[in-house]
């Protein structure tokens, strides 16, 4: 595997990543000393079938969890060295996520939703700037809904909207259009990267459609916890 | 401040999207249920106690041998206080040739502040409430005396210098029973009149007393401030140490209303523990959602304070509108069923009380699972099945044990309660928990022998292992403490019941020479009326105990020296009064005629440290008994048979001077057989109970009626808390429900499946809570009460029924709801 890095700062790099679990069947290995670079700007997705560790590396990547060994260094700071407000700290400044099952707060409407990341980095203008942003995403005429009142596609809207809210260095994505129809889903992922671009953020998108992951840089595919091919897309 | 401000603006909108109204409304029903339990008990108490207070006529009585010094009234006055001013001494009373010693009690016009007097207009004639006392020159006299002295109203009665015209028969004072021991019949006249009576000066006996009633409080600091100032010859009494047996009543009335308080504070415990539970399970979520936004532990854990204390305020606020009112409706009816002019008012207290104490609740029963949400892995928001660390059952039980203990402590006072109640809860609490884990795992077993719905049901109890034995407790401990509650009610009344039995003797006789027994009894069967029991009666004084003389011994306490130096009543007996009860020792067979044995009442053996083995001696009639202690004995006076402390074998007394008492029910209709019996037997004096009677009758009627409201409105209450804590564990029954329906199960069978768990939950809960609520019980009976308590099966049976039907009627709504919503809703939702 040759390093692809060639251009601009390392915003996320993986070290020898691995994660065990124990299970009643004994230790289960679910990722094995996975590493890699990944540029400012770069776009890279994470393909590979259902279980094969997708997940589990965007939570190690996100320091949401922490490997058994290796570790992540993100944006210049190592996950491993921080306690876990120190991830949080971290992501609060460098991260958003956009997820499969979306992740609202139902007791929220969609613009206190966007708010959520504006309020706890502690922004002063927390309002105008999610309403700025939910009408990037289209939803200027429903920013006073709940959750329980919009569609699939209008949720994850939101979650984009609240993903971008605080301009992060770097976004997750895990498998954003599982949950939606491919229509649907195709509207999203124009959304993502569109925003991705003007902003100029990090994109790693975890996904097991080919095509989406074409539209990215880059392809990581992972099989049962291994990194088997890491490769630029051709443009 | 970050946390404080984002929470006061999030906490607005999970008010708005309903997240919280579960916890609130746990929060207001506790904070309604103890203010208005404790409104009620505050004002009945006073009312139970005001109405014990009658036994002294007044709430305070100074009593002197001289006159109390008009200082202490004006004293009194200045508290703004009612008083009235008596005298008491004997003295014979004179009509025509014939004469009797009479109690002859002076009165002012105030008397009584407490209770009120009745008169009749003819001897043995209909009685009514009297507004007044008898006018100067005039008298009231007890229908016995003027029978006795063949007098009748308008006759003229001498009694000293004074002739006073018969106005109407004294047939009631409130504080008749002080004083039992004097005994003759009593006169009442005029104060006015007194002092031309030429009987007031040297030498006579008066016992003089100032009256003093009023606002509960003013008496108190009345009280406090005589205290210290009281010339040694003024005594004060209050409630507390008059009349044993209103006491009593009122006594135990006041520990059930406190009782109550207690359980609807633990109910309330359950209530908030539960919803709590669940408030911080629904936020699992959303604090995972933050932490991945970057949000750190010490902001989410600042948040989940800041809004659960900000949820406190408000179910505080909601709680005490409604406890209030419904404290108001509910007094008002009480009222009514009372024959009450009025509750004695009560200040805010209750109100504070129950506010403070459901923060405390929500601090000690809600914290833990704050805590914990604040070690909710971040790694939740992709995998939904990682969970924080259950908090330690040492922390969770610790504090709130910690915050029970700290209630109870202040709302019960009394130790011993505490004790019991804490140990109690702490015992019932760990086996509920251990037996609920079991039960799960039998449950769990158990299913492959039914049909679906059951074995649906029986699944989910035992895959949410942990938290359907946490359930299981909390229901348990919720229906053991009703059962307590009814237990306790029960016997308290049973008890109370007994006392007021119809056929409870209603007279003494005293003072009957052994030659006239016989024809006293014959009197008694002319009038068709049963054949009285005669007890003999040696007057006599211990002289030394195992050697050592009574004077210079050291009691225990003052009663029991008291006891041991005064002139002692003696009684011999073969066999042992049926209204005893042996403690320790044993009785002497029924031919016993060895030497002299004596069985002491258990109380005063106590107090005077009297054990088995003792040698007593005493002096009777110039001679001296030595008898050997065998046995302690507990006496239940409430009987009104006639009772001693000190009880000797047959022949330890032969040849003594005795006399002999005897109690009896003489029914109304029979009454005028007692002239006949005074006449022909002068020396034989007849004590009339049945006024007694009716005050302890009055009090423990209103007793009775202030717990059976207190326990139907504790159990409504409870039973309320009781659905809430089972809604508050529906949600995640709501998207399984929603599954199995989308995988095509009919909403029959999911909904048997949802009522399953919930009977196997009631049923665990409820046997659980039956052998729980027997211990409690016992131990409260019988400790607190003392009361007899007889273990019985019934309780079985309505712990489980009682469990079953809660537990299922509260899970048929909720579970209803849950089924009823549309499956692709509840799935949708879940994603948000
Ligand atoms: N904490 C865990 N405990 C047990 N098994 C786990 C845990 N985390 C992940 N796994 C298992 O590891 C494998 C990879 O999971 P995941 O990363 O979610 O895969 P993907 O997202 O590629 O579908 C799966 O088989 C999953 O069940
Ligand atoms: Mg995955």
């Amino acid at each position: 595997m040759s390093d692809h890095s060639l251009s601009g700062t390392q915003v996320l790099e993986a070290h020898g990543l691995s994660k065990q679990v124990s299970s009643p069947e004994g230790t289960l290995t679910i990722l094995s000393d996975v590493s890699f670079k990944i540029s400012a700007g770069e776009s890279v997705a994470v393909v590979g079938p259902s279980g094969a560790g997708k997940s589990t590396l965007l939570a190690l990547l996100a320091g949401l969890d922490l490997p058994t060994a290796g570790h992540v260094v993100l944006n210049g700071s190592n996950l491993s060295s921080l306690d876990e407000d120190g991830r949080a700290q971290l992501r609060a400044e460098n991260v958003g996520f956009v997820f499969q099952s979306f992740h609202l707060v139902p007791s929220l409407n969609a613009l206190e939703n966007v708010m959520l990341p504006l309020e706890l980095a502690g922004q002063s203008n927390a309002r105008s700037a999610a309403l700025e942003i939910i009408r990037k995403v289209g939803l200027e005429e429903r920013w006073s809904h709940y959750p329980a009142q919009l569609s699939g596609g209008e949720k994850q809207r939101v979650a984009i909207a609240r993903a971008f809210a605080t301009e992060p260095a770097v976004l997750f994505a895990d498998e954003p259009t599982g949950n939606l129809d491919s229509r649907t889903g195709a509207n999203i992922m124009k959304l993502m990267f569109e925003l991705n671009r003007s902003s100029s953020t990090t994109l790693v998108l975890v996904t097991h459609d080919q095509s989406l992951a074409e539209r990215c840089d880059r392809i990581l595919s992972l099989d049962v916890g291994l990194l088997v091919s890491d490769e630029r897309v051709a443009e | 401040m970050k946390a404080v401000v984002f929470a006061l603006r999030s906490f607005g909108r999970e008010l708005r999207s309903g997240e919280v109204l579960v916890l609130l409304a746990a929060v207001a029903l506790a904070v309604s249920a103890l203010t208005a339990v404790g409104f009620l008990t505050d004002r009945i108490g006073k009312a139970v106690a005001r109405q014990a207070n009658e036994v002294l006529a007044a709430d305070l009585r100074l009593r002197s041998q001289e006159r109390v010094p008009d200082e202490w009234r004006d004293l009194a006055h200045d508290y703004e206080l009612d008083t009235a001013e008596t005298m008491s001494f004997p003295s014979v009373v004179f009509s025509g040739d014939e004469s009797a010693l009479a109690t002859i009690k002076v009165v002012s016009n105030e008397y009584p502040l407490r209770g009120s007097v009745r008169v009749s207009d003819t001897l043995f004639g209909e009685q009514r409430t009297a507004d007044d006392i008898p006018a100067p020159g005039e008298v009231w006299a007890d229908g016995a005396l003027l029978a006795r002295v063949g007098a009748d109203v308008g006759d003229t009665l001498a009694i000293g210098e004074l002739d006073l015209t018969v106005s109407a028969v004294l047939t009631y004072r409130p504080d008749q029973s002080i004083g039992f021991a004097s005994l003759a019949p009593s006169v009442m006249l005029n104060i006015d009149d007194i002092s031309r009576s030429g009987l007031i000066g040297e030498g006579s006996r008066v016992a003089y007393a100032l009256l003093v009633a009023g606002d509960e409080r003013a008496v108190a600091d009345f009280n406090e401030a005589i205290q210290d100032q009281l010339p040694e010859s003024v005594r004060v009494r209050s409630q507390e140490d008059s009349s044993e047996r209103a006491y009593n009543a009122a006594d135990r009335a006041q520990r059930f209303l406190s009782l109550t308080a207690v359980i609807s504070l633990l109910l309330s415990a359950v209530a908030v523990a539960m919803s709590a539970r669940r408030f911080a399970h629904r936020r699992m979520d959303t604090v995972a959602l933050m932490k991945s936004l970057g949000a750190t532990q010490g902001f989410v854990i600042s948040v989940s304070f800041v809004q659960l204390i900000l949820l406190g305020v408000l179910g505080i606020a909601a709680g005490s509108v409604i406890g209030f009112a419904a404290e108001e409706a509910l007094s008002r009816i009480l009222i009514d069923l009372m024959q009450q002019a009025d509750l004695p008012k009560t200040g805010l207290r209750p109100i504070f009380l129950a506010s403070t104490s459901a923060l405390i609740l929500l601090l000690g029963f809600a914290l833990p699972s704050i805590i914990q949400l604040r070690n909710t892995p971040p790694l939740r928001v992709l995998r939904h099945d990682v969970m924080p660390p259950a908090p330690s059952h040492l922390f969770v039980g610790g504090l709130a044990l910690a915050a029970v203990a700290a209630l109870l402590y202040r709302s019960v006072g009394d130790v011993r309660m505490l004790v019991i109640l804490i140990g109690g809860i702490i015992v019932i609490g760990g086996l509920l928990y251990l037996v609920g884990r079991g039960m799960v795992a039998l449950l769990g077993r158990a299913r492959s022998g039914v049909g679906v719905a059951w074995r649906y049901g029986l699944a989910n109890v035992a895959r949410r292992g942990r938290d359907s034995a946490v359930q299981v407790v909390a229901f348990g401990l919720g229906i053991t403490v009703l059962l307590l509650l009814t237990l306790v009610r029960t016997d308290l009344l049973e008890g109370w019941r007994q006392t007021l039995d119809d056929d409870a003797p209603n007279h003494f006789l005293i003072n009957i020479q052994p030659h006239e027994l016989d024809s006293v009894a014959s009197l008694f069967e002319a009038s068709n009326i049963d054949r009285p029991t005669f007890t003999p009666m040696v007057r006599a004084r211990m002289t030394t105990i195992n050697g050592e003389s009574v004077k210079d011994r050291e009691y225990p306490n003052e009663d029991g020296k008291w006891l041991a130096n005064r002139e002692a009543n003696l009684s011999w007996a073969a066999s042992m009064s049926p209204s005893n009860e042996l403690i320790e020792g044993e009785w002497w067979p029924l031919d016993y005629a060895g030497p002299p044995l004596v069985s002491i009442e258990e109380e005063s053996a106590t107090n005077a440290g009297l054990k088995i083995g003792d040698h007593l001696n005493f002096f009777v009639a110039g001679k001296e008994v030595e008898a050997e202690i065998a046995s302690t004995r507990k006496v239940n006076w409430d009987s009104f048979q006639p009772n001693f402390f000190i009880v000797l074998s047959p022949g330890a007394l032969d040849g003594m001077p005795a006399t002999y008492i005897s109690s009896l029910r003489i029914p109304e209709a029979k009454k005028p057989m007692l002239i006949g019996l005074v006449r022909a037997h002068p020396s034989v004096s007849v004590i009339d109970l049945g006024a007694i009677l009716e005050q302890v009758r009055g009090i423990i009627e209103k007793a009775s009626l202030a717990v059976q409201a207190v326990f139907l409105f504790t159990l409504a209450a409870g039973i309320a808390v009781l659905f809430a804590a089972v809604q508050s564990t529906i949600d995640e029954r709501r998207f399984e429900s929603a599954m199995l329906r989308a995988l095509g199960a009919r909403r029959r069978t999911v909904f048997l499946g949802v009522m399953a768990e919930f009977a196997a939950l009631g049923t665990a809960a409820g046997i659980l809570a039956s052998a729980g609520a027997s211990v409690l019980a016992y131990l409260v009976a019988t400790r607190l009460f003392e009361l007899p308590y007889e273990f019985s099966p019934v309780i079985w049976l309505a712990g489980v029924s009682a469990g079953v039907l809660i537990v299922c009627l509260s899970g048929y709504f909720a579970a209803r709801g849950a089924v009823n919503a549309r499956p692709a809703d509840v799935l949708r939702s879940v994603g948000n």
